[in-house]
């Protein structure tokens, strides 16, 4: 037990935590100088942290940290070319990484449990969820089928399934994101592990289902005294949740203490950088005025997008579903307008229907001062110019047979613009105003990294210099300091060259640093709509209320 | 590069060089008849021996790539241009297009490849180059059901919506990003019905149905050397350096498949 007596002296911070708690709790888990490695790379560097009964522990990091392997290293699911390659992981005083994997068998699912990222693909798609909760139930000790079932069922009640009768005979796909996750969860606690690792368990889902699982995580971890070994690439998100916080980069501890210490007062400069990159810390950040300032400028002047009763239906089958209905909004010249919601709002179906990409059924459009009803395709090519769309996931926004250089210059060569010369200048210009050296012109996308992908796709959308910007959640598939570049950019052009943003989001705090305007959606109809600063200071809508209270509230 | 590919490369380039320089392999005439030498077995004289007439059997397998494979070219040419566009055009163009253009896609496919080529060399004349072509209108259908599925995969992929919002037209989105993101695993195909072709060709040639003696097309060589069961070597030696062809061509195929 030496290792321990080290590691708890080197880890005085987290201690001191700990020792809130009411009694000083033992130990559940502990690694100790964990190096794991790909071949040559090694992803995880002399990594140490501990986890006491009934605790909570976020690791945090952006993709490429090291946190999933560590995660994976702990439940013995690595994959065959990975080695550990020193290091000592304790799980109940077990020696975790010196078990045979006859006598650790027993311990995962049973004693550890794990929750997967995407919940969609950890089911089987052509079984019921009860014959795959009844293979999971095959862990508990003693009962036949029908006391198992019996069990499942309660434990899907205890993890807020209302109708557990129904989710026992529903496949997968009959399921929403947020159930099948909740089921998952509940097949996790089923054994009453002592430890539960989940793996960005909410990363997928809608902001308010994201609060009501770590609600119940929380629930969970309280009233069975559960352990939770929690991966997420969210700050705040773990500095509400968790206990106490390992921050990773690059395979490599950058802080660790209790979350509140960590999050409010960050000694590493990469925690810092992180804290700082949170969008619900700094709501102010990228507004250079106060907030009254922010909305004077934007209510002034003429409006550059005006949709009056905008509604479109899609029938899928036998079902007609109204994705959007009867919304309207303007934008002024040179402001940010943003159109919030979450999956099934109607928010894309908005953006689409402005770009033409879908016909709406009702209502119209005006971009500037032209109406775009009925336009002809020659119309819409002209209208386009001045209209450009920035897409949520910039790995497959870019042709990945194509160079940096030429994707950037598409749309000038589709539109004549100038000579040979000209283009290339303007591309290297926009290059430039996006942050992207010229070293990368002659890239293929894949060999760039997403935040740079990202810049390429706004570079693209800006070479026409176009009036009006859409942004599909222009941020989402990236890591969070990358979006704290890529929104610092978006603010810093709209500033330089006056352009007009829409923007679709279902992040609120985001919408909060960068939008002037909102409107809430649900299900297809505009709930609130408003200055930003009006609705997060004094929301009058129920599902704006549950949409705010979704943001990670931050420990001070 | 695993070893055997490259290997595979060596063998189809020797192939390809038979048939663009066949005198730089052999001093050997493939024609003309010494019938002092005939029934001569394989060794260091004569590698795979000579025939009745006292002919080199290597010379005539090696004059004999090309009328073998360089047809075996032609035909695959003709399914990947035109069955390569067929496919484009129905998998972009999809609605009554698709639906006329796969029609006649299933027509070609209920008629089995070999009759095909049996009655279009029949009708144009006994040539190993009809024997290609009919061939090559065989495969059409393949090519144009692998190149309307890769299409219709491309079609729909978020870049192609891209380009359209940054003024693309249509026929500057085919051939600008449908195309050179579809065309890949259609090359890899080709490879595959190239080894299928010579096969194929080498069969016609042995029934009769390429181009006649004294051509010494690969098929047509197995054909005649069965006349002499005294010569076996005049039936190993061509069908060997087919199978060998053959298997290094298909691995060559799997090999980009699996790297494409």
């Amino acid at each position: 037990m030496a290792t321990e007596n080290k590691l708890k002296t080197g880890d005085g911070p987290a201690v001191n935590g700990f020792a809130a708690a009411p009694a000083q709790p033992a130990t559940l888990l502990s690694v100790d100088g964990l190096t794991v490695a790909y071949g040559d790379q090694t992803v995880v560097h002399d990594v140490s942290f501990e986890l006491a009964r009934g605790q909570s522990l976020a690791l945090i990091g952006e993709s490429g940290s090291g946190k999933t392997t560590i995660a994976r290293t702990v439940l013995r699911l690595l994959p065959p070319e990975a080695r550990v390659r020193s290091g000592r992981i304790q799980f109940n005083r077990q020696d975790v990484l010196g078990l045979g994997e006859r006598q650790f068998r027993p311990l995962r699912g049973r004693e550890l449990g794990f929750v997967p990222q995407d919940p969609s693909n950890a089911l089987n798609a052509v079984r019921t969820i009860g014959s795959q909760a009844l293979e999971a139930a095959a862990l508990l000790p003693d009962g036949d089928a029908a006391a198992r079932r019996e069990r499942v069922l309660e434990t899907f009640r205890q993890v807020g399934l209302t109708d557990p009768d129904r989710v026992w005979k529903s496949y997968p796909h009959q399921l929403s994101g947020g159930m099948l996750q909740r089921v998952l969860i509940g097949l996790a606690v089923l054994p009453r592990p002592a430890l539960i690792v989940a793996d960005e368990p909410t990363s997928g889902l809608d902001v308010t289902i994201q609060k009501r699982i770590l609600d119940l995580f929380a629930e969970l971890q309280e009233s069975l005294g559960i352990g939770l070994l929690f991966i997420t690439h969210d700050l705040a998100v773990a500095a509400e949740r968790a206990d106490s916080l390992v921050v990773l980069k690059d395979g490599v501890i950058q802080e660790r203490g209790p979350a509140a210490r960590v999050f409010a007062a960050p000694t590493s400069e990469y925690a810092r950088e992180l804290q700082a990159d949170v969008p619900a810390v700094n709501p102010d950040r990228y507004r250079s005025a106060g907030p009254g300032q922010a909305q004077s400028q934007p209510t002034s002047g003429p409006s550059q997008i005006e949709v009056r009763s905008l509604s479109k239906t899609f029938a899928t089958g036998n079902r007609t579903v109204r994705a959007v209905d009867d919304i309207s909004f303007s934008v002024r010249r040179g402001s940010t307008h943003a159109l919030v919601g979450e999956s099934g709002s109607g928010k894309t179906t908005a953006a689409r229907l402005l770009l033409g990409l879908e016909q709406p059924d009702a209502g119209e459009i005006m971009i500037g001062d032209q109406s775009v009803r009925a336009h002809s395709r020659g119309q819409w090519r002209t209208l386009r110019r001045h209209l450009q769309l920035v897409y949520q996931n910039p790995f497959t926004s870019l042709d990945p047979t194509w160079r940096l250089e030429r994707i950037v210059r598409e749309p000038l060569d589709r539109y004549h613009v100038g000579g040979q010369a000209e283009r290339a200048d303007r591309v290297k210009e926009v290059l430039d105003a996006v942050g992207l050296p010229d070293s990368l012109l002659r890239r293929r996308p894949t060999h760039l990294s997403g935040g740079q992908r990202q810049r390429v796709a706004i570079a693209r959308a800006l070479v026409l210099r176009p009036d009006v910007v859409v942004l599909d959640e222009p941020t989402s598939a990236l890591d969070v300091t990358v979006q704290a570049g890529i929104i610092e950019l978006l603010f810093r052009l709209q500033r330089e060259l006056g352009l007009t943003y829409l923007f679709v989001s279902h992040d609120l705090s985001l919408v909060r640093q960068l939008a002037d305007t909102v409107s809430v959606l649900q299900g297809g109809r505009v709930v609130e709509d408003g200055p930003v600063q009006q609705i997060f200071t004094r929301p009058r809508h129920r599902y704006t209320e549950a949409l705010l209270d979704a943001i990670p509230a931050l420990p001070r | 590069m695993p070893p055997s590919v490259l290997l595979s490369f060596v063998v189809v380039l020797v192939v390809i060089l038979w048939s663009l320089l066949p005198a730089l392999f052999t001093s050997y005439s493939a024609v003309t008849a010494n019938p002092a030498d005939k029934f001569l077995g394989p060794g260091a004289q004569h590698w795979l021996g000579t025939d009745d007439l006292g002919r080199d059997e290597f010379a005539r397998v090696v004059y004999g790539a090309r009328s073998s494979v360089g047809t075996a070219l032609v035909a695959v040419a003709i399914g990947l241009f035109a069955g390569g566009l067929i496919g484009l055009l129905a998998g972009f163009i999809g609605g009554w297009v698709d639906a006329v253009l796969g029609r006649l896609v299933d027509t070609l496919l209920a008629i089995p490849g070999f009759l095909l080529a049996v009655v279009v060399v029949t009708g144009l004349g006994f040539t190993t180059l009809n024997a290609a072509i009919a061939t090559g209108i065989a495969s059409v259908a393949i090519f144009a059901r692998l190149m309307r599925a890769e299409t219709l995969k491309v079609r729909h992929s978020v870049f192609v919506e891209s380009s359209y919002l940054q003024g693309g037209s249509r026929s500057s989105v085919l051939f600008r990003h449908v195309l050179p993101n579809a065309y890949r695993s259609v090359v890899a195909l080709a490879v595959l019905q190239l080894g299928n072709a010579i096969i194929v060709i080498a069969a016609l040639a042995f029934l009769g149905y390429g181009s006649p003696p004294p051509a010494s097309d690969w098929g047509l060589l197995v054909a005649a050397g069965q006349n002499d069961a005294t010569a076996p070597w005049l039936v190993y030696g061509p069908a060997i350096v087919i199978v060998i062809t053959v298997l290094s061509i298909n691995r060559i195929s799997r090999w980009l498949r699996k790297t494409s």
